[in-house]
């Protein structure tokens, strides 16, 4: 760095429109990924403003129409669905409740699960490692069935303890904290042995507030993670109030079909809503996340 | 305030290698003992089985009146200070300082107290807010030390507390922790590869080679009367000279040469090792040729590199003397030889 700064001054033209095509370069393909990505949440955006006989009559519309206002209202605050129960808001704390408890049941698992594989001398702690590692094999789609059935017969259905329970233990997360605590100095544990610090005071005073990047990391992934599950909430819920956003979508399309046309400004709508929570999330802890993945400053 | 007393401790790791050699010594009430060796000698082993990190496999621990081989590190009344510090870098300096008092259930006002009372002894009153993060090395390693003091431990322990400071700091931070000692009065047991430190800080020194013990004595014994050609060679800088030599009818001779280093003391012929310390030879005059070979100013004095006898030897010379390469005689001075046994080393 420092030499490209000392010569700067006579090779300053050739370098700058050398650097100046790769930039280019680099800012055309980040720019057709950023359209590719976006151009479609604008189209559905920009469609929400018509009413459905336009949308059912002429497809998605590229210019704005007068019924955003009223779209956007009726599918948050008019009960819909099959009973009439359930309106947008409701599904919105759902998917909260959801995302939220998904994302901490998973940290408080893998985080106490990594502890005591790293920290403690078990017998095969390796072996429970690689036992728990492995079952990144066995996601909930291959034993969606047991598990259904285990958590039928627990009557958990239409809860959300039978939402949230059976998705938080996490491969992923125990890995990850697994290599993080790993990471700590050990003289950090024996000066705590020796300031009288045991286990649990251990990990609440130093483990995890030392941990707090990782967390926001790990809370970034799992809440998104979990605000996107589909097939479980919906084997799970057959109750329309524990409708989460994502799989209130459909409902509502759904449930007009009978003799009306599709409410496909509302759904559309509903979509929009569905996307804010996990962009917010990931915009406001961006930093945050970053410095968990890479910092390692202990 | 207490003793700490050694009873044929043994280190055995589960993979059989033995990283301390049944060893047994007395620290007294107050003194500040320091474990010196070359890394791998089991020095910090020692002081981890004396913290209660590392278990004993034979022998006793006390700490004071009390055996403490099964005693929790927490239960033991000691603080350490750690090579890297250690420190929580999370809490701020105060925190930091006043956990261990926090744990023991210690009332708040009393901590913030105790804490405040060690920061100014230290100077670290105006840091009590910030993390360590935001601290140089020589203040983190003197909240390290803050740490310790505030808990009024009976036993201090320092692993290299020193080595990740600069030179200047060092010697600096040397003077710090001794003349802290000497005020608190507690009981300190310090280890360094660094003999410079274990020579000026130590009221007693322990020379550890291998897991085994070369010798323990005050930095004074150790340097004018080392018990090994290892204890010789370690401690000192520059090191002692030990050349080969043999012992012929009543005199010392250096393996090639006809004129006798010294008098062999009643030693039997037969090989042996001859050391001199380098400030104990005179040039200028002497029955010996000393060839040099290489010049060291080291401002106060001068170091003379060459071969006596074709053996590896340095002189240490004052800055007022003149130096050049080429031979010169020497003579060594007769009270001041080192002879060592040729097979095992030990002192003769």
């Amino acid at each position: 760095m420092a030499e490209a700064t000392l010569d700067t001054p006579a090779t300053a033209p050739a370098r700058t429109r050398r650097i100046r095509w790769s930039v280019v370069f680099d800012h055309l393909i980040l720019m057709a990924g950023a359209f590719l990505m976006l151009a479609p949440t604008v189209y559905a955006f920009i469609t929400t403003s018509h009413d459905a006989v336009t949308i059912h009559r002429e497809g998605l519309q590229l210019g704005f129409g007068d019924k955003m206002g009223e779209n956007f209202h009726n599918a948050m605050f008019v009960p819909g669905g099959f009973t009439q129960t359930v309106d947008g808001t409701l599904m919105l704390m759902n998917s909260f409740i959801l995302g939220i408890g998904f994302a901490l049941g998973k940290i408080i698992i893998s985080m106490m699960a990594a502890y005591a594989i790293v920290y403690f001398r078990l017998r095969f702690a390796t072996l429970a490692f690689w036992v728990i590692f492995t079952t990144l094999l066995l996601p909930l789609e291959v034993r969606i069935l047991p598990s259904y059935e285990a958590i039928q017969q627990l009557g958990l259905t239409n809860t959300y303890t039978g939402l949230i329970v059976p998705l938080i233990a996490s491969a992923t997360g125990t890995f990850f904290f697994r290599q993080y605590f790993r990471s700590v100095p050990e003289e950090l544990v024996e000066a705590a042995r020796i300031d009288g610090a045991g286990p649990v005071k251990f990990f609440i005073d130093v483990l995890v507030p030392l941990s707090r990047t990782m967390i926001a990391a790990i809370f970034i992934i799992m809440f998104v993670f979990g605000w996107n599950q589909y097939l479980w909430p919906t084997l799970m819920t057959t109750d329309e109030s524990f409708f989460t956003l994502v799989r209130g979508i459909k409902q509502i399309v759904l449930s007009y079909t009978d003799s009306q046309i599709p409410e496909h400004g509302q759904a559309l709508a509903l979509a929009i809503v569905a996307m804010i929570p996990p962009v917010a999330i990931v915009i406001f802890f961006q930093s945050w996340f970053v410095k968990g993945l890479t910092e390692s400053d202990k | 305030m207490a003793q700490v007393t050694l009873d044929a401790v043994r280190k055995l790791y589960p993979n059989g290698h033995e990283a301390v050699q049944p060893s047994g010594f007395t620290i007294q009430d107050g003194e500040f003992m320091v474990l010196v060796g070359p890394s791998g000698c089991g020095k910090s082993t020692i002081l981890r089985m004396i913290a209660g990190l590392e278990e004993v496999s034979e022998g006793t621990i006390s700490i004071g009146d009390r055996v403490v081989n099964d005693v929790d590190p927490a239960d033991r009344n000691i603080a350490m200070v750690f090579q890297n510090y250690a420190l929580y870098p999370h809490m701020t300096v105060e925190r930091n300082m006043g956990y261990g008092l926090k744990n023991r259930g210690m009332p708040n006002a009393e901590i913030a107290e105790k804490v405040r009372e060690a920061a100014a002894m230290l100077n670290l009153s105006e840091y009590l807010d910030r993390r360590p993060s935001q601290l140089s090395g020589g203040q983190r390693q003197r909240v390290a030390m803050g740490r310790a003091i505030v808990r009024e431990p009976a036993l201090f322990l320092f692993d290299e507390p020193l080595s990740n400071l600069d030179a200047k700091l060092r010697n600096q931070m040397r003077i710090e922790v001794r003349s802290l000692q000497r005020r608190l009065g507690t009981t300190a047991v310090y280890v360094t590869h660094d003999q410079v430190e274990a020579m000026t800080m130590a009221d007693r020194i322990i020379v550890l080679n291998g897991g085994r013990i070369e010798q323990i004595g005050t930095p004074s014994e150790i340097y004018d009367r080392p018990a090994s050609t290892f204890v010789a060679s370690f401690m000192g800088a520059p090191p002692l000279n030990i050349l080969e030599a043999c012992a012929v009818g009543g005199s010392v001779l250096a393996d090639g040469g006809e004129q006798a280093l010294a008098d062999a003391n009643g030693h039997s012929d037969g090989a042996l090792m001859f050391g001199v310390r380098p400030e104990d030879v005179t040039v200028g005059t002497g029955p010996h040729s000393f060839d040099v070979e290489i010049v060291e100013e080291l401002g106060a004095n001068r170091l003379l590199h060459g071969k006596l006898y074709g053996q590896a030897f340095s002189v240490s010379v004052p800055k007022d003397r003149e130096a050049r390469t080429g031979p010169v005689p020497v003579s060594v001075r007769p009270d001041m030889v080192h002879l060592f046994s040729a097979e095992d080393g030990r002192r003769l």
